[in-house]
C-alpha cells in the first residue's frame, strides 16, 4: 500500500482514506482538490497535470514524514492525479488522520501548502483562447535579482 | 555524461523531455549556462534544479551519470 502516490486515472477518495485508519485516530480529515472552471473571469475548459513523478512521491512522502514528526500520532496519506483533468474532477486528495480534531485539520493545511511550495507537478491551463504552465501559486520563487541599491 | 529532464514550458520549448549531454561539467551552474546558451533559455536561471531527485544549487558538484531536473515554479495541489 502506497501512502504517497502519483497515478493517471481517477483518485477513489475512500482507498485514500482506508490508509490513514487505526485504532489510535479519533479524527480523519480530508483536503479534495477539484478542478474549477471559473478564475478571475476566465473559463477553463480543461486542465492538464505533469509530474516529476518519482521526485514528486519522494517529496510527498517527505512532506508527510515532516507533518508526521512535528505532530505526533497523525498519519497522512496523499494521491495526486496527472494528465488531462475536467472541470470537477479531483486532482489531489490528503487524508490525515489524528487521536483529535484540531490537529488533523491543522496537519491537512500544512500539507497542502508545502505541495504548493516543494512537489514537482505543474498544471498547464486550457481556456477559450489560449494555454499556460501555470507556476508559482504562493509567489515565493526565489528570483536572484542584481538590484541597485537605492539611497 | 549527463542526463538532463525539463517540465513544463521548458519541456514544449526544448521540444523534448530529457536531454542528454556527452561533455563533462563540474557544477549546476555550468550546466545552466550550456542549455542557456545552446536552447536560447534565458530565463533558466529563475529556475530550481534537482539532482538525482533532490533539489541542488548553482554549486552543486555533477558528475557523469547524475540527472539533472529543471524544475520551474511548481503548480501542484
Amino acid at each position: 500500500m502506497k501512502r504517497y502516490e502519483i497515478i493517471d486515472g481517477p483518485i477513489d477518495t475512500g482507498e485514500v482514506i482506508k490508509k490513514v485508519v487505526c485504532n489510535e485516530a479519533g479524527a480523519i480529515t480530508t483536503f479534495i482538490g477539484t478542478v474549477r472552471e471559473w478564475t478571475k473571469g476566465k473559463r477553463t475548459l480543461y486542465l492538464e497535470y505533469q509530474a516529476y513523478i518519482s521526485m514528486a512521491e519522494k517529496k510527498l512522502k517527505q512532506i508527510g514524514d515532516e507533518v508526521e514528526s512535528r505532530w505526533p500520532g497523525v498519519k497522512v496519506a496523499i494521491t495526486h492525479r496527472i494528465g488531462r483533468l475536467e472541470i470537477s474532477d479531483i486532482a489531489v486528495v490528503i487524508a490525515v488522520s489524528s487521536p483529535h480534531r484540531k490537529v488533523a485539520y491543522e496537519a491537512n493545511q500544512f500539507i497542502i501548502e508545502r505541495i504548493k511550495e516543494i512537489v514537482p507537478i505543474w498544471k498547464k491551463e486550457h481556456w477559450e483562447n489560449g494555454e499556460l504552465w501555470i507556476g508559482d501559486q504562493l509567489e515565493i520563487t526565489p528570483l536572484v535579482v542584481e538590484g541597485e541599491e537605492k539611497r | 555524461m549527463i542526463k538532463v529532464l525539463l517540465f513544463a514550458h521548458l519541456q514544449e520549448q526544448i521540444g523534448s523531455s530529457h536531454i542528454t549531454i556527452k561533455e563533462s561539467f563540474s557544477n549546476v551552474k555550468e550546466i545552466k549556462e550550456y542549455l542557456i546558451n545552446k536552447y536560447n533559455l534565458p530565463h533558466l536561471n529563475g529556475v530550481m534544479v534537482a539532482k538525482n531527485e533532490e533539489y541542488a544549487f548553482d554549486d552543486t558538484k555533477v558528475n557523469s551519470g547524475d540527472v539533472i531536473a529543471f524544475i520551474p515554479p511548481v503548480s501542484g495541489g
